[in-house]
């Protein structure tokens, strides 16, 4: 369903210029979840950016159905429906003073071929029950909310306008970890009833492990390997994969050996 | 500078006890008890983890160790180290300690590094306060440098902060703390905004230059992972409160509070695949919104009747194990 072919995006001036993004071709298929790791600077998040359409590629090109994806400016609207992204921090995301209620309905209405037909608070009730969001939340501005309520409205106004593909993009990463868990079982969960397909790219191996099919790690703006998740952080074939999995720090290698094994 | 043999006499004097402890700040709707009667003892030599979400108290906590707390606010209880109560010593005493005695290095050393000044200057400035003279403390920063294991460390005295990768600057902040030779670390999220690799190289300088100091150490986190890898003993605190504490193997393995064992089964596998969890229902509650009786009641699963009424007392359930959970015999067998 999309495709990612042989992308290269840079940022700066001719002579200066620094490649974010060196070659990567990727693809995610129809219902699939597909998890990108790296660390900071690996480029993760300029691919992610560059789907959605926010950075320009220098070359390559992103196909969603085999139809070129293109800048956002130029993007079909259909396509632009197609893919939406669920950023980092919730917080600024968000426009603070904008209720949930005006959030969703800009959504509706920069998309009016997604826009329900009929009744719009029904519409938006049901949107918010979809997320886990109480049909209250809906006259509250986003400023009120906390940061897990936030996430659920980020995610709400994705789905506000019928997309096929959620771009996450450290999604869970600033909420606190028992709220982690409930945004992880939302995302599973939409996916399932929705028949998503999605991108997450995280830095948690853990959480990557948990919810995606296939599993892409990049370095340096290289993709240096790409598998089944179970293959790449089950059994890792690129020494970069090694050394990230023997970095991170497994709960129970210690609870037996204790604080100092 | 603190070798073996005076660790162990260090070890042997050196504790910090925790009794009691309240903390308030003021508020638009009043004061807010930001820390409700916390109590937990660091032993000497050992590695007390304090893990807890937003709004638990656990930065507080530890900033009310050190001293440092938001104007107006005001404490209670007993903080005592060394067998003085840091609540009742005279400033300059406070001020005095601090540095020497008890030292911290913080989540984002950017913020706590002076960007004006050399990194050199800035671990050396204890030492030159001291009126050590300036061979000597070029010899010492030099040594510092090298304990937290910063590469080329004679090239590195004359770079300023923003010179420095993230976990370099976490390294000279490490250089820092021990410059004035503490007995007490206080570490708050000394990794949350490294990447994986380069946590990993932190946590371990962290753990031998405990051992090797024989410090007692307090690190501050949120990330269950983090306190099981280096943390002897591990406090869970939970809107302002002790949820539970013990050690460290024996909680997470078999926690008696259900907010531990929510926390734990939240914690993914890396190398294998592990089912999503169930999640708690809500999100933390914070000290502005605390419910009555336990306050986690609302998103206990085994919540009843008294635990929205009774509030909770921390209680030793096994030699070690204390809980603040009316029902945490059930939990632990």
């Amino acid at each position: 369903m999309l495709q990612v072919r042989d992308l290269q995006v840079g940022f700066g001036r001719s002579r200066k210029r620094f490649v974010a993004v060196d070659g990567v071709s990727l693809d995610v298929g129809s219902n699939e979840t597909v998890g990108l790791v790296g660390e900071s600077g690996s480029g993760k998040t300029t691919v992610a950016r560059a789907i959605v359409g926010l950075v320009r590629p220098d070359s390559g090109e992103v196909l969603f159905d085999g139809e070129p994806l293109g800048s956002i400016g130029r993007r079909p609207a259909s396509l632009q429906r197609a893919v939406q992204m669920v950023f980092q921090d919730p917080r600024s995301s968000l426009n603070p003073r904008m209720t949930v209620a005006a959030i969703v309905d800009e959504a509706w209405r920069t998309h009016p071929e997604a826009a329900p037909p009929g009744d719009r608070i029904a519409a938006l009730h049901e949107l918010l029950g979809d997320v886990g969001l109480d049909a209250s939340v809906a006259r509250h501005r986003a400023g009120e909310l906390s940061g897990g309520q936030c996430q659920r409205v980020s995610i709400a106004r994705a789905l506000a306008v019928r997309p096929r593909l959620l771009v996450c993009d450290e999604a869970v990463s600033a909420l606190d970890v028992s709220v982690q868990a409930q945004i992880l079982r939302l995302l599973v969960d939409l996916q399932r009833r929705h028949h998503l397909s999605m991108l997450f790219i995280s830095h948690d191996l853990g959480v990557v492990h948990q919810i995606a099919d296939r599993i892409a790690v990049m370095r340096r703006g290289v993709l240096v390997e790409e598998g089944p998740a179970t293959e790449v952080l089950g059994a890792p074939q690129h020494e970069y994969t090694r050394s990230l999995l023997d970095a991170a720090l497994e709960l129970n290698d210690n609870t037996t050996s204790g604080g100092n094994g | 500078m603190i070798g073996t043999r005076s660790a162990v006499e260090v070890a042997a004097a050196s504790s910090l006890e925790v009794a009691g402890l309240v903390v308030d700040l003021p508020g638009p709707a009043g004061r807010l008890r930001v820390v409700d009667e916390v109590s937990f003892d660091i032993p000497p030599a050992t590695t007390v983890g304090l893990i807890g979400e937003s709004g638990s108290g656990k930065t507080m906590t530890a900033n009310a160790v050190i001293g440092l707390l938001p104007e107006g606010a005001t404490l209670g209880g007993e903080l005592r180290w060394r067998n003085e109560d840091l609540l009742q010593v005279p400033a300059a005493r406070r001020r005095r300690l601090r540095g020497h005695e008890i030292a911290m290095i913080f989540q984002d050393p950017l913020a706590a590094l002076n960007p004006t000044q050399t990194v050199g200057r800035q671990v050396g400035e204890i030492l030159r306060r001291a009126g050590r003279p300036s061979g000597e403390v070029r010899r010492r920063v030099l040594e510092l440098f090298e304990q937290a294991g910063i590469p080329d460390p004679a090239g590195r005295l004359g770079n300023y902060p923003h010179q420095f990768s993230g976990g370099m600057r976490q390294r000279v902040m490490i250089a820092l703390a021990l410059a004035g030779s503490p007995a007490l670390l206080l570490a708050d999220e000394p990794t949350t905004a490294l990447d994986v690799t380069v946590q990993a190289r932190i946590l371990r300088l962290l753990r031998d230059i405990q051992q090797d100091e024989g410090l007692a150490m307090l690190l501050v986190s949120h990330d269950l992972r983090v306190v099981a890898h280096v943390a002897h003993q591990v406090v869970v605190m939970y809107a302002g409160r002790v949820a539970e504490r013990g050690p460290t193997a024996a909680v997470l393995s078999k926690p008696a509070h259900p907010y531990t064992r929510a926390l734990v089964d939240s914690v993914p596998a890396v190398r294998t695949r592990t089912a999503l969890a169930h999640p708690l229902p809500g999100t933390p509650a914070t000290p502005a919104n605390r419910p009555p009786g336990c306050a986690f009641h609302p998103r206990c699963p085994v919540a009843r009747e008294r635990c929205r009424t009774e509030q909770p007392a921390v209680r030793e359930v096994s030699p070690g194990r204390w809980t603040a959970c009316h029902f945490a015999e059930e939990l632990v067998g």
